[in-house]
């Protein structure tokens, strides 16, 4: 092979069809349960971007005489315990929730996929150092451990993502080496290497562009469980702190009134449900497109 | 055989070790002077410098980094796993206290999955494409939806404010297990039934299945004989893995409904920084999870010997 490689025509070598085709916009609308996930969070996160727009009221106004009000026209969904807007509460809520899942989901991506090509290009004993750090964190559920390290920081919005950057990054990692192994085998990369290309544009021009399927497909579903992994820590006390609303700190409230006015833990649940089968249904039907390859 | 277990096994001392690492690094990110912070706790009062002293001697808050963890370490594989900062007892006599109740609410979490998810994917794959078969798969997709403390919270208001039914807290009896245990368990029972219904399928298409078809065999006997024997491995696995898990994520179930397990303990733990404690339930809840793990792998190799026995894949999960 490596003999007759330094014939093939530069062309060739940007031709590799090994993987499925890029995904199309087309095939993924095409997708009925891709599309339902595609909508429900395109509506969510814009709504949550225009929250200072379309929300009703001051989320955190307290309005003491109208506490527990019923739905109405002034507010859609009620007022809580402190007479706050709930609607309003929840727009802004999912600021918080939903960009912090976000914001997490991106952070370890990017470690994940720094680690996970580090390990699988070097090889070795860095290879063999990081996969057994991978190792060691995936030995702990990852809620427990983000749980701790939060815990010994201190409550607060900042400590629990780090807490959870901490401990999420690993399945990217992992998949990121195993991806980028399985590709230092591939015909086009052996031959790119062959005629001479450096290492890392092969990993740039050849390697990368065919990985970003099952990363996708991967960061989705990761995203939808970053976001109810963080309502549950945050329903513990150890995410924002009041009166900044966030959907599990509205159910970690809304517990203390649960028999007197049970509505309050209704709304937040069902918003972080929705949201998180916004995720899971795009995974799902992004997985058919992308990866058809892949386990269902 | 006896080699590869062998081998499994001693793959986990190095993860133990990690384990106990990540465990002390994590109780040294706290803020703050933790002899200050013990013995304010302890006493009430702010120490002096001399008990600030002794305070640090006790605990060897003066040595190296690397000194205090192999004395910790050392203490640690002899099952010492120091004083919790609150109560002056030892750690593992406290979590070994608390651990049965986390146990048996796993253990009928599991057995509420097991009981709703098997049948179901069975029937789901036997009538596939069928209407229930469209509600399982709709209702698995909701179950991975689902905050599962949030399930509880719903559960209570239903059957503990409004019925009236069951007790929302508390160790009353086989009542007060019901809704914590059902709380932790129709999440699994979502994945499971998905995942025994595609387990399922591949191997209703499996040329033996067909020969046995072909055969003339009755197809109740084809499901038992054939498809369920071989069927069920990976849900076993699966089963045996959400296990684990379930230990640790009953700390939020457990915190809800005030059961009195190691994760409320934790919980609890974090909410007063006690350090010990929070890095002796770090290293316990590893050990418990790495064992069920490699129970786990041992199962399912007994269940299907032909299980490659490489190092990464094998290992894995």
């Amino acid at each position: 092979m490596a003999d007759t490689a330094g014939t093939v025509s530069a062309s060739e070598l940007q031709a590799p069809a090994l993987l499925p085709p890029r995904p199309r916009l087309r095939q993924l609308v095409g997708d009925r349960t891709a599309l339902a996930g595609l909508v429900i969070l395109v509506l969510m996160y814009t709504a949550a971007l225009a929250a200072p727009l379309i929300a009703p009221q001051d989320p955190n106004e307290q309005d003491v005489v109208n506490r527990y009000a019923p739905v109405s026209f002034e507010h859609p969904l009620g007022t809580d315990n402190l007479g706050r807007d709930e609607l309003s509460r929840l727009l802004y809520g999912a600021r918080v929730s939903l960009f912090t899942a976000l914001g997490v989901g991106v952070a370890i991506l990017a470690i994940g996929i720094v680690v996970g090509s580090i390990a699988g290009f070097a090889g070795g004993f860095v290879d063999g150092l990081l996969m057994r750090i991978v190792d060691v964190l995936l030995a702990f559920p990852s809620l427990l451990l983000a749980l701790a390290i939060t815990g010994m920081l201190g409550p607060g919005l900042l400590h629990l993502m780090i807490g959870m950057v901490a401990v999420w990054w690993t399945d990217y990692a992992r998949m990121m080496r195993g991806l980028v192994l399985s590709m230092r085998e591939r015909p086009f990369v052996e031959s790119a290497r062959a005629v001479g290309l450096p290492g890392p544009l092969v990993a740039a021009r050849h390697v990368l562009p065919n990985i970003v399927g099952p990363v996708i497909v991967l960061g989705t579903v990761q995203t939808g469980r970053l976001l109810l992994a963080l309502s549950a820590l945050s329903f513990l006390g150890l995410g924002v702190q009041p009166p900044t609303s966030e959907w599990g700190a509205m159910l970690s409230e809304g517990q203390q009134y649960l028999a007197s006015a049970p509505q309050l833990m209704v709304y937040p649940g069902i918003a972080i449900t929705i949201a998180a089968l916004g995720f899971n249904l795009l995974g799902d039907g992004l997985r058919d497109v992308l990866d058809p390859t892949m386990e269902h | 055989m006896a080699s590869y277990i062998a081998r499994r096994v001693a793959y986990l001392i190095p993860i133990w070790l990690g384990i106990t690492v990540l465990a002390f690094l994590i109780s040294t990110l706290a803020p703050g002077d933790p002899a200050r912070i013990y013995f304010q706790r302890t006493h009430g009062r702010q120490p002096s410098q001399q008990e600030l002293q002794i305070v640090r001697d006790r605990f060897n808050l003066d040595k190296p980094v690397v000194e205090q963890y192999v004395s910790w370490l050392s203490g640690a594989v002899r099952g010492d796993l120091g004083v919790s900062f609150t109560t002056g007892k030892p750690v593992l006599d406290e979590l070994l206290l608390r651990f049965p109740a986390t146990l048996t609410l796993a253990f009928w979490a599991t057995v509420v999955t097991v009981v709703i998810a098997i049948p179901i994917g069975i029937l789901a794959a036997i009538k596939r494409n069928s209407v229930l078969d469209q509600v399982t798969r709709a209702m698995s997709m909701l179950g991975a939806s689902i905050p599962s403390f949030w399930l509880a919270l719903l559960l209570i208001i239903l059957f503990s404010v409004k019925l009236q039914w069951l007790p929302a807290s508390g160790q009353q009896g086989w009542e007060s297990l019901i809704l914590p245990a059902l709380a932790l368990g129709l999440g699994d029972a979502a994945v499971v039934a998905r995942l025994t219904r595609s387990s399922l399928l591949e191997i209703l298409n499996e040329d033996y299945v067909k020969t046995a078809r072909a055969k003339g065999l009755s197809e109740g006997r084809i499901m038992i004989r054939h498809i369920l024997r071989n069927g069920m491995a990976a849900v076993v696995t699966q089963i045996g893995l959400a296990f684990g898990f379930l230990l640790a994520y009953s700390a939020i179930v457990e915190v809800i409904f005030v059961w009195p397990g190691i994760g409320r303990l934790a919980v609890d733990a974090i909410g007063q920084r006690d350090y010990t404690m929070i890095q002796g339930f770090v290293v316990f809840a590893g050990s418990i999870f790495v064992l069920i793990n490699l129970a786990v792998d041992l199962f399912y190799m007994w269940l299907d010997p032909r299980v490659t026995l490489g190092g990464q894949g094998a290992v894995a999960g």
